[in-house]
């Protein structure tokens, strides 16, 4: 039996990066339990309205897209249909041909989507220089890492390694303060932003009736990406779409409270279409990517609801499993209790399958989760398939069942458990490896229970 | 219910409960031929053999109407929810002990009769992470308050889960382990001498990893604290 991915990665982590995950996961939790207390009068409240919402999204999913596809028109966004990564790829790398002519500057603000289909590699591979500019991505980028965390994507790294990388690319001389490596990063993106034809960023939310795309950030550099370059192009995945403006408000504040404790995001963006005659700031044109990569799959299946998801990353925060591993330990562009449900909904339980079993299903995820999703009951439906199909199957539970649906066979087996459980798992045994074995402690129930009914 | 683990190895809780029901008034019987919930192979996903052992736990204990008590909130948990979950129907009102006493009986001092005095101990609850299936609240910290003697410490992450998870515990040895042992440290820090829970399970995998690193801590079930805070 081949040891789990999610085991493999924990053995080899460093203890220093488990500190920081944990310190910071730690203190993301303690932020969002006050922000929920504080900022909501009735936090549960808000939490059963948001899942409202978005299951509503998924059961007119089809009819909300056409309906935004339309509004974005009428506002003079462009809208391509996207079935799957590569072709979502060729979409934004057309668009950056013809904006930039070619090899031109594309610059990024921070998104998943575009993590989830490879767009830098693609991008790159066309000839254009992509440059991240949220702050946690342009490091992940400078480093030829690869975000461990949805919403914070350095959370694995410390100041010291930071300062090393930012002296290699020649941002400036060796500095720990993180008001200094600001400093440096936004010298260099601000010539990037003058020279970049293309801005790409992801979307938070996309409203059908009105047809406005809304994107949250806390560092401006989204502000940039989307209004310096000429072309702007967002992507969004197709469940992200909300049917009206009303519905911002709860899952705007939720999103932030969630995420980062915050009563609202620093920035808050609404984007309506180009820039308009008369208009000073705003590019030209505005293209939204609507990206399908499985997810229409999805919502015809058992794991729908993993589709309600608005990307907090609250789940992996309070996560004992992401805490001990970090998110490079789920090798999946989405770690934790999210991504063990996500990566095999989307990709199958033949590839992804083991991330569902790395879980004590303990359910803090689904205690935390904005829009209610229940992932232990995702991630148990999960397993049955993978057995089903006989994917991983590390326990023969054949002959427990045999004994425990029986109960003489049953009575039989606690007889000679005492002879089995004398003699010691061997120590590669992987309860024994780490445990001493459990042996039985005082009397037995059974032969207690029949003297004193005698 | 008295659960495969206490079945198998843990008597004395079993012993305890009955003990505990029967001083709160409750007449106990315990149907000889039940096993297991299920939910070992059931959290593995093999809900084929998980179904065999629901129908067997169903032919056992659907003979009276009378509520199933078990000192464990995970087998609890399995059968009012995961039996849901695998589309079997059961017909029993089952409870989880603390649920009994204190939400059915309106416990509110223990022992309920008599007194005896305990000596000064300090104690760490660990919340079994299957009562958030249950929506348990703070009942197994209620009673463990009344008994004479226990003091309750808080410690770190509190809330977090000890790292069990059946399954888990053996397919992810090392990341179990990692989890479990941050528990056990900060429950140390806390200055606690005894962790306390209300699952045999946890329990168990956390007996292991003390007794491994040989950390001066016990581990036990509440429902031991409450039989040995009864008049002799």
């Amino acid at each position: 039996v081949k040891t789990p991915r999610v085991e493999r990665f924990s053995r080899d982590l460093p203890p220093e990066k488990r500190a920081a995950v944990r310190a910071a996961s730690s203190a993301k939790t303690q932020a969002r339990r006050q922000a929920l207390a504080s900022f909501f009068e009735d936090a549960e409240d808000a939490r059963a309205q948001a899942a409202e919402i978005k299951s509503y999204v998924l059961d007119n999913l089809r009819e909300l897209l056409l309906e935004l596809e339309e509004a974005c028109t009428r506002n003079g966004i462009q809208v391509h249909w996207a079935f799957d990564a590569s072709a979502a790829c060729q979409i934004v790398s057309d668009i950056c041909q013809v904006a930039s002519l070619e090899g031109g500057v594309v610059v990024k603000g921070k998104s998943m989507a575009t993590e989830e289909i490879h767009l830098n590699a693609a991008l790159a591979d066309a000839g254009f220089e992509v440059v991240e500019t949220d702050l946690g991505e342009y490091v992940v980028q400078i480093d030829g890492d690869t975000p461990s965390h949805i919403v914070t994507p350095i959370i694995h790294k410390n100041r010291q390694e930071i300062a090393r990388s930012f002296v290699r690319e020649g941002l400036g001389p060796y500095t720990e303060d993180p008001a200094e490596l600001t400093g440096q990063a936004r010298t260099r993106l601000r010539t990037v932003f003058q020279q970049a034809s293309v801005g790409i960023s992801g979307v938070n939310f996309a409203v059908a009736e009105s047809g406005r795309l809304v994107i949250v950030e806390n560092e401006g550099n989204n502000r940039l990406t989307t209004t310096a370059p000429r072309v702007h192009v967002a992507v969004m995945g197709i469940e992200k779409v909300i049917p009206n403006d009303s519905h911002l408000p709860i899952l705007l504040r939720l999103l932030a409270a969630s995420a980062t404790g915050q009563q609202i995001t620093t920035y808050t963006h609404i984007i309506q279409g180009p820039r308009r005659e008369g208009e000073l700031d705003g590019p030209d044109e505005v293209h939204l990517v609507l990206l399908d990569n499985g997810r229409s799959r999805v919502l015809q299946g058992p794991y729908r609801d993993i589709l309600r998801c608005i990307r907090c990353g609250a789940c992996l925060n309070v996560c004992p499993v992401y805490r001990q591993v970090s998110g490079h330990g789920y090798r999946h562009v989405y770690p934790g209790p999210l991504g063990a449900v996500l990566a095999p909904a989307l990709e199958g339980v033949e590839n992804m399958g083991d991330l569902a079993k790395a879980s004590s299903l303990c359910g803090a995820c689904e205690e935390v989760c904005p829009v209610k999703i229940p992932i232990p009951d995702l991630l148990l439906r999960l397993r049955e398939e993978a057995d089903r199909n006989g994917v991983d199957r590390t326990i023969p539970w054949k002959w427990f069942g045999m004994a425990a649906a029986n109960a003489a066979r049953w009575r039989t087996g606690l007889r000679l458990l005492p002879i089995v459980s004398s003699v010691p798992l061997p120590l590669s045994n992987p309860w024994r490896e780490q445990r001493e074995q459990p042996s039985r402690i005082g009397r037995d129930f059974r032969r207690w229970w029949n003297d004193r009914s005698r | 219910m008295l659960t495969c683990l206490c079945d198998a190895f843990y008597g004395e809780v079993g012993i305890a409960t009955v003990r505990v029901l029967e001083h709160a008034g409750c007449q106990v019987s315990f149907p000889e031929g039940q096993t297991c919930c299920g939910q070992p192979p059931f959290n593995s996903g093999d809900w084929g053999v998980a179904r065999k052992i629901a129908a067997h736990w169903r032919e056992v204990f659907e003979i009276s109407d009378a509520v199933v008590v078990t000192p464990s909130s995970s087998c609890a948990a399995m059968i009012r929810h995961g039996y849901g979950l695998m589309g079997v129907d059961q017909q029993m009102k089952v409870l989880e002990l603390s649920e009994l006493l204190i939400d059915k009986l309106g416990v509110e001092r223990w022992p309920l009769k008599g007194s005896r005095a305990g000596k000064p101990r300090r104690v760490a609850f660990h919340r079994a992470c299957h009562g958030r299936t249950l929506g348990l609240r703070d009942q197994q910290e209620r009673l463990l308050k009344m008994v004479s003697g226990v003091r309750l410490v808080d410690f770190e992450q509190v809330e977090q889960c000890c790292g069990f998870g059946g399954a888990f515990s053996v397919t992810h040895p090392s990341v179990s382990s990692g989890i479990g042992l941050e528990k056990l440290r900060a429950i140390l820090d806390a200055g606690a001498t005894e962790i306390v829970s209300g699952d045999m399970g946890c329990l168990m995998h956390l007996q292991g990893l003390i007794r491994r690193h040989r950390l001066p801590l016990q581990a036990r079930h509440f429902v031991e604290i409450l039989a040995e805070a009864l008049p002799s």
